[in-house]
């Protein structure tokens, strides 16, 4: 076989064309930016968690040598974030976070100055010279104090410091059903509160172009024009004259997806002194005083038939969602996302669920990696673990008889499912640690007293969310299309710039596979720009697994177009119809003589320096847009988890033996770029699972401060994963890839979990909170003398 | 009051040798040696993560050992042979050096960011310890954080550095030994 296919670059694992700028230290990241004159800005922040600002004193500030300037809100006069759900004030309480703390603070770390110097040692000078008073009122640092009656109000205006609470849906008749099951079993999960933790904190580069009239502002993040919106509102210019500008970005993971406030100050700051001002976030504001996420609680039950099959869920969500709404998505993101998709991969036939988000004295949330898909996951594998044990089921055995199979599927939840391989993936992962003689290792280990556990979760991850899902949120601002631009120069090389912004996922190289394959061009020929406001109409970045799904699809449609227009000027330059043409291996040739052919960049100078040669009908120059949009509920990758640990006595540490991970993306664009987002997506999984967390005390000051008190996993503790791969292609993505971004770290808190569990079946204790810590396993695995025993 | 150099009063001449360049710089005695390599010295490629030792993005070559440059003062580096990533493909071609081409055929970077701190990590490690067997490799990888490859894919790729390096001088020694 030789024909065109198998050259085609879609499907095989092309080296990165980031890989070598990065590699030589010739990335250029947001703190690599130099520019003449620049100063620095720092942030003086809260130090409670809870008060109203009684004074601002900046005057020893202004003093400090090599401070150029101070400023409070008052002094910025600067326009609030407000992000806004089109839903009555019953269900959606809007609370607007100010740029700079007024009068009132809400968190520990909560910026209220911002001071700007020659250098950033000096600027950090400058903030031990600030004196702020506050009359400081009671914090309130949990769920139960944030619902407890007469609450005080983090928000005068959210009573019950209730930001959302929403019933999607009570099938009827649900009470009766759980009322005559023969099997109902109780949960009770919390998931620990987690930051996103990009290696790169954030940070900014702003800077006021005079022959542009434009504010440039370079900013680590992965939505560019939501942050060119807010700027332009909070500072009061056109949006044509903000120009956000992405530069190389050291991960995001969702922290980065939302607008913060130190990027539209720094902004302000530049405006207001006339010279570029960069601000660089440090690691102890990044953990506790920029977004976090996760913390949910889960009170939920499900009803089953004696076969193991469920007949019902009734779920209550509480996400709590720190102190204020992230723009653009709000305080919903958590709670709309859980109440929406917890059913998951399995046939519910009835659900009732409530949704709430509280707000809290807490740092604010921002969507991270899975958002609420860890959560919910692990609650509901948690149902079917204890129903299994319940029905004395084999817990593969109760999921294969629950899990989707026949696509496409309309849940309980009124979302439609396209075809998937839950139960093949299901099956394969089970046959993976069986084939790896697990179950017998565990058998003979627990026969010599040892602790050894097998965990499984079964997921699905809807990804590539188009307009049409992200209105069924009813968010005021409603993402979902992408638009993609795709030019070719005279020298026949090609530009393609798309609205999604890489930041780790390699679409430098994955979307130029896909312009390659669809161009019938050499690969080294493309080059992709992302990351720029003035360089695509619009975008809605990089975030919800949406990139190559609904990003790559509008790239596939322009460079499709572009093609059309190759074949056009050829096929006119022949007499033919365009039909009677073809494109292979960077030529337009004749279908009826494949001899005869037009290399592009010939035709490129027909396109644009001999123009006159054109027919009327068609336009000088090779350029294409296209836009790529998902109408209906979005394309649903999935995967099964199958984790083995050993819980230690003595120090409880859960050490993981094994780690089989079968998952389905439908395409894989590049293998290697999937297996990567599988293996890092599982450790931040496993992180979550066993390790990470901010506490806050009684007071409201955050436990995790630096990385001595926020323990990031190493190779120590994150195993080898060991990586199937199944491909359900999508059947309306232009490429029939689906998302890919998120899976691992949507499956690994549940799998990890449940294999604690099992370690632990012995014991009789079962374990529903992550992180798992050290002492609770220990706790569980000490026998209790009689004394202790209740 | 002209002070053009923002480090305020206090400040001293210090010579550093950097990637075998000597460097002389003008700079205060509190600042980092990661501080004087990016912001003074242009050298971006070395990357700040935590600037309190624990993250390791920020890690360089002293005398050929691995430091985190983020707790060091650029004084103390004086007299001192510095190595950063910049130094690591050919400065003629810019071709990759065998370390950093096993990088990229074992997908052991995503987003970059803690890169050079694994790559100056491995450099100084397989240098003093070229015999290194996987499970050491991963017991040095552990010095550093990634939050974006889940490590796997590092510890493959200097291991497979490694084992080609250790290889190659095999084949040299049977080379020398037939001449």
């Amino acid at each position: 076989m030789t024909s065109a296919k198998d050259d085609r670059l879609v499907g095989r694992s092309v080296a990165r064309r980031e890989d070598p700028r990065l590699l030589s230290g010739r990335g250029r990241f947001v703190d690599d930016i130099e520019l003449p004159g620049m100063l620095h800005a720092q942030f003086v922040r809260s130090t409670v968690a809870h008060g109203t600002i009684t004074e601002i004193d900046l005057t020893r500030v202004r003093q400090v040598p090599g401070v150029v300037a101070a400023f409070t809100a008052a002094d910025l006069e600067l326009g609030d974030i407000t992000a806004q759900l089109g839903r009555p004030l019953s269900e959606f309480v809007p609370t607007a976070m100010p740029v700079l703390a007024r009068d009132r603070v809400r968190y520990v770390g909560e910026p209220v100055a911002v001071v700007v110097a020659r250098d950033p040692y000096l600027a950090e000078d400058g903030l031990e010279a600030a004196k702020v008073t506050y009359a400081p009122l009671p914090p309130i640092t949990c769920e139960e104090q944030a619902l407890a009656p007469d609450a005080p109000r983090v928000h005068a205006e959210a009573a019950g410091n209730t930001l959302v609470d929403v019933g999607l849906f009570a099938t009827e008749g649900i009470d009766e059903i759980f009322d005559q099951a023969p099997c109902v079993v109780h949960v009770d999960v919390r998931t620990g509160r987690q930051n996103a933790l990009p290696l790169e904190t954030r940070g900014a580069v702003a800077q006021w172009d005079a022959r542009e009239e434009q504010l440039v502002l370079h900013t680590c993040t992965q939505t560019p024009h939501q942050v060119r919106t807010v700027a332009s509102r909070c500072l009061r210019l056109d949006e044509r004259a903000v120009r956000v500008i992405v530069p190389d970005m050291g991960g995001g993971f969702g922290l980065k997806c939302v607008v913060g406030r130190e990027e539209i100050a720094a902004a302000a700051a530049a405006l207001r002194l006339g010279r570029p001002v960069k601000w660089i976030e440090d690691r102890k504001d990044a953990l506790s005083a920029s977004f976090l996420a996760r913390e949910q609680h889960y009170t939920a039950r499900a009803a089953f038939d004696a076969d193991g099959r469920i007949l019902g869920l009734d779920a209550d969500v509480v996400c709590d969602m720190g102190a204020y709404s992230c723009y653009p998505f709000t305080a919903g993101i958590e709670p709309l996302m859980a109440s929406a998709e917890m059913p998951g991969v399995y046939k519910v036939p009835a659900y009732r669920v409530r949704g709430r988000a509280i707000t809290t004295n807490k740092a604010p949330t921002a969507p991270y990696r899975g958002v609420s898909r860890p959560s919910y996951v692990m609650a509901m594998e948690r149902l079917m673990e204890r129903a299994a044990r319940e029905l004395c089921l084999d817990p593969v055995e109760i999921r294969r008889r629950n899990v989707i199979t026949d696509f496409p599927y309309t849940g309980v939840n009124n979302i439609t499912y396209d075809p998937g391989s839950y139960l093949e993936s299901l099956d394969l992962c089970e046959r993976a640690l069986r084939e790896a003689g697990w179950y017998e290792r565990q058998a003979a280990a627990t026969a010599e007293g040892r602790h050894i556990g097998i965990g499984y979760s079964c997921f699905s991850e809807r990804t590539g969310y188009g307009s049409a899902a992200f209105a069924q949120r009813k968010m005021e601002v409603v993402p979902g299309f992408d638009l993609a631009e795709v030019r070719m120069d005279t020298s026949g090389a090609v530009t393609a710039t798309t609205g999604t912004v890489s930041h780790g996922q390699s679409h430098e190289t994955t979307m130029a596979q896909i312009v390659a394959d669809t161009l019938h061009l050499d690969i080294a020929k493309v080059k992709l720009h992302q990351g720029d406001t003035d360089r695509i109409t619009y975008g809605w970045g990089t975030f919800a697994s949406r990139s190559i799904a609904v990003g790559g699809s509008a790239v596939r449609l322009a460079a499709g177009k572009l093609g059309d227009k190759l074949r056009a000027i050829a096929a006119a330059e022949w007499g033919i119809p365009p039909e009677d043409t073809e494109l292979d291996r960077g030529r337009v040739r004749r279908r009826d003589d494949p001899e005869v052919a037009l290399g592009y960049e010939r035709l490129a100078d027909t396109a644009y320096l001999k123009s006159h040669l054109l027919p009327k009908d068609i336009d000088p120059g090779l350029t294409a847009t296209a836009v790529f949009d998902v109408h209906n509920d979005g394309t649903f990758s999935n995967a099964t988890h199958g984790v083995v640990v050993e819980l230690h006595e003595g120090t409880g540490q859960v050490e993981i033996l094994a780690y089989f991970c079968v998952e389905d993306c439908g395409v894989a664009v590049n293998p290697q770029v999937v297996e990567g987002q599988c293996r890092g997506g599982i450790a931040q999984g496993i992180s979550g699972a066993l390790f990470e967390q901010i506490t806050y005390d009684a007071q409201g000051e955050p436990s995790a401060t630096s990385f001595m008190d926020y323990k990031v996993p190493t190779a120590h503790e994150i195993p080898e994963v060991v990586i199937h791969h199944l491909e359900t292609p999508c059947a309306f993505t232009a490429t029939g890839a689906k998302g890919a971004g998120e899976g691992g770290t949507i499956g690994a808190p549940a799998a990890v979990l449940n294999a604690v569990n099992d370690a632990l079946r012995p014991t009789g204790v079962e374990l529903d909170h992550t992180p798992i810590t050290p002492e609770t396993v220990h706790r569980a695995l000490t026998p209790r003398t009689p004394e202790q025993t209740p | 009051m002209n002070d053009t150099t923002g480090l305020g009063d206090d400040v001293q001449l210090i010579t550093l040798d950097v990637n075998g360049t000597s460097y002389e710089v003008i700079t205060a005695p509190r600042r980092t040696l990661v501080d004087v390599l990016r912001h003074d010295l242009r050298l971006t490629g070395t990357h700040v993560g935590c600037e309190h030792g624990i993250c390791g993005a920020c890690t360089v070559l002293v005398d050929g050992l691995p430091v985190r440059a983020c707790l060091m003062f650029a004084a103390q580096a004086e007299g001192a042979r510095i190595t950063t990533v910049e130094s690591l493909a050919d400065p003629g071609t810019g071709e990759l050096s065998d370390l950093q081409r096993a990088f990229t055929a074992h997908h052991g970077l995503q987003c970059g960011f803690c890169t050079p701190g694994f790559l100056m990590l491995a450099q100084g490690f397989l240098a003093e310890r070229p015999e290194a067997t996987k499970e050491d490799i991963r017991e040095v990888v552990a010095a550093n954080l990634c939050r974006c490859t889940g490590y796997q894919t590092i510890v493959e790729a200097i291991d497979a550095c490694a084992t080609a390096r250790r290889s190659q001088r095999a084949m040299g020694a049977e080379e020398e030994s037939c001449n």
